[in-house]
């Protein structure tokens, strides 16, 4: 479960803590397992939450507690990762796998989830980058250059210089935002200015759905136009295209029950 | 209190198996001889107690179904290409003044005001028109008479006598009639509105929550009340745990509050979750006016409204899920909104929980119990058994461990009686009503 929330101490053996590599008398490294071990619990409840956001009924207007909730508890991470800078190194890492073919599949995946794109490709700015690591925990090394960027004092004002440095221009753009306080965390559900898409086939996949569905007041408070994509849409291209999402299953059941009760309703009259 | 067993009365069991039949709203009258259910399918069902009979002495006080109507309908918001729920939020007497019986009713977006009343008497010896109603021929009528009223079978009539609608952008979560009998409040997630009962086309608004900016959103409103005796007091419950007392008299528009309770945060116990599990479900005036109670997810607090920095008392309802939040905000289930209310002398607090147990504290001897609404223990008449659930350790027979606890069977609305020890029990599609023999 999750350790109380205290104020981590940097290791200092420096050591990547391998899994075959255990040595119960040096406690640091034990310590460095447990804080990669938090850090892996605080991603995945990252992802989880970010999942739960997404996957609000397309027919009944989500429920607003419900999503500030969770919103708040994204927003609370993301600030923690922040002081922790390790939300630069995820980001720094994002770039680094943009670049590497291999992870292009994966990316997919979390960008289809958490990404509507519109012809432009349009991403959600704070989004965006940490979806793709939320689908490949610790494959960009995160606990070496966790080690590295641990030592550092981040502050919560905007980095620009440090994370603009070496990354794509859309990136930078994302880094950017991300960075900023808190507060306009939230704003990052609105939708920014194209950035440049990834992938033409995803452009392709999305090029009908409706930006304004990602303005925060649609989200919180149901889709104020009509969805382009058809109710079944969203869950098939979701289970076609790689893992499916953490936490979906009931709410994916629910959902088509919901879809199917919605269906008998326009189909019976 | 405890000392007296609770035994199962006449069960008026709504138990059909589909998923609209879910009851979401329980709630006695002001007198306890009424006790209104709504369910997710829009459905109002209304129990009657009925009266003591000495020649039966075990069917005193036996509640049986006296209405059924369909309150709400689902409809579509074409504007949003949403569907608005039928379903139920809450249901509140109004203070009898007359025969009839009046409540309000809401769904998330437009509450209805019903009158039910009986008909028990029926009209004959019309002039124009024989007893099947066909028109009489009129040479045939030789003298005139006064129709008198003969006795009929009781018939209940419900009709809607007032609706009010499109004064909620968002979903409507509390409703509350005023003491001066005249005006109620209706709260929705960002918004409360006053209401006069005789005007359907204006409300006031008075307390607006709602950021210039959406994206600035932090926090909503979860419940809300009006004081029992003083008519300018309202209280309404937030996400982040802090409860408002407002005084209209103040200002028109209620966005200061008079006073704020809010329990400073436990540093200790502070995680991810913390937030998500000090939302207030539900808020509930002590019958007195001076408590108040509440219920987040995994406690209920007993407030004074004299004191705002801290509780008065803290139950845990069921502290043994504090190390599976995890699992639990995975399936949704924190977001659960449990009920809380109080008996009649503001003596014991009652609360639900998971595999349809509830728990009832006496706020006097401190003991509690945790009780079960189950088919399998509650046969007619039956005692109901303490149960308990155990955390590893000594585990006594009967005990159920907290990895076996059934957390699709929740027990989200509790009712009790405004005077007497009969409480109301809402277990998915089954309603269970218990009461206290030994009174």
């Amino acid at each position: 479960m999750f350790p109380k929330g205290t104020k981590r101490k940097f290791s200092d053996s420096g050591d990547e803590p391998a899994a075959g590599d255990e040595d119960v008398n040096q406690p640091s490294s034990v310590a460095v397992r447990m804080l990669s071990s938090y850090s892996l619990q605080r991603q995945s409840l990252l992802d989880m939450s970010l999942i739960k956001l997404q996957l609000c009924h397309m027919l009944v207007e989500p429920n607003l507690c419900r999503s500030v909730l969770i919103a708040n508890t994204v927003r609370q991470i993301q600030e923690e990762m922040t002081q922790d800078g390790t939300w630069q190194i995820m980001t720094q890492a994002l770039s680094a796998a943009n670049a590497a073919a291999q992870c292009s599949a994966d990316r997919l995946v979390a960008t289809e989830v958490l990404c509507r794109q519109t012809e432009g490709g349009v991403t959600m700015s704070t989004v965006s980058p940490q979806a793709p690591t939320s689908y490949l925990p610790g494959t960009f090394g995160m606990d070496p250059c966790w080690e590295e960027e641990n030592g550092e004092d981040e502050e919560e004002d905007e980095d620009s210089e440090e994370c603009g440095s070496g990354s794509e221009e859309g990136d930078s753009d994302r880094l950017v935002e991300d960075s900023r306080t808190a507060e306009q965390v939230f704003g990052t559900f609105e939708i920014k200015n194209p950035a440049p898409s990834p992938d033409p086939a995803l452009e392709e996949l999305f090029s009908d759905v409706d930006a304004s569905y990602y303005d925060l007041d649609t989200v919180l408070t149901g889709m104020q136009s009509a969805p382009k994509m058809g109710p079944y849409d969203l869950l098939e291209s979701l289970s076609s295209h790689g893992p499916s999402p953490l936490s979906s299953s009931t709410s994916c059941r629910s959902d088509l029950n919901e879809l199917d009760h919605i269906m008998e309703i326009i189909v019976g009259s | 209190m405890f000392t007296v067993q609770f035994v199962a009365g006449h069960q008026c069991c709504r138990s059909m198996s589909e998923a609209t039949d879910i009851i979401s709203t329980v709630e006695f009258n002001h007198t306890g001889e009424l006790l209104a259910t709504g369910d997710k399918g829009g459905r109002v069902v209304i129990f009657q107690r009925e009266p003591e009979c000495k020649t039966e002495p075990y069917s005193q006080g036996e509640y049986n179904v006296y209405s059924t109507f369909q309150s709400h309908e689902p409809e579509f918001d074409y504007l949003k290409s949403l569907e608005i729920e039928e379903k139920i939020n809450k249901i509140r007497w109004l203070p009898q003044q007359n025969a009839a019986h009046f409540l309000l009713s809401t769904n998330d977006k437009t509450i209805k005001l019903w009158k039910v009343s009986e008909r028990d008497k029926r009209p004959e010896g019309y002039n124009l028109k024989d007893e099947e109603g066909r028109i009489k021929d009129l040479s045939t009528v030789t003298s005139l008479q006064v129709p008198v009223l003969k006795p009929m079978d009781l018939m209940v009539e419900v009709s809607p006598r007032r609706v009010f609608a499109n004064a909620h952008t968002y979903h409507v979560n509390s409703i509350s009639v005023n003491s001066d009998h005249e005006t109620y409040m209706s709260a929705d997630d960002l918004r409360i509105n006053l209401w006069h009962l005789g005007i359907t086309d204006r409300s006031f608004n008075i307390v607006d929550i709602k950021p210039v900016n959406m994206e600035d959103l932090t926090e909503v409103i979860t419940a809300a009340e009006f004081h029992p005796h003083h008519c300018n007091l309202l209280v309404y419950s937030s996400s982040k745990g802090t409860l408002r007392l407002c005084d209209m008299r103040e200002a028109a528009l209620c966005d200061k509050h008079s006073k704020l309770f809010e329990e400073p945060e436990d540093p200790s116990n502070r995680s991810f979750f913390s937030e998500i599990i000090s939302s207030v479900s539900d808020v509930k005036f002590s019958h007195s006016g001076r408590y108040l109670l509440t219920r987040d997810y995994l406690t209920a607090k007993v407030w004074d409204l004299n004191m705002e920095n801290k509780p008065l008392e803290i139950y845990q309802v069921h502290d043994y899920l504090r190390s599976k939040l995890c699992s639990l905000y995975e399936n949704d289930c924190i977001f659960d909104k449990f009920e809380c209310a109080w008996n009649g002398s503001d003596s014991v607090i009652m609360t639900g929980a998971y595999n349809n147990f509830f728990r009832m504290f006496d706020r006097n001897t401190k003991r509690d119990v945790t009780l079960e609404a189950s088919r399998e223990s509650s046969k007619p008449r039956a005692v109901l058994k303490p149960r308990r659930v155990c955390q590893g350790g000594k585990r006594r027979k009967d005990d159920i461990s907290v990895d076996s606890l059934d957390f699709t069977k929740k027990i989200l609305h509790t009712a009790w009686h405004p005077t007497e020890n009969i409480i109301a029990i809402a277990a998915t599609n089954n309603l269970y009503i218990f009461q206290d023999k030994f009174n």
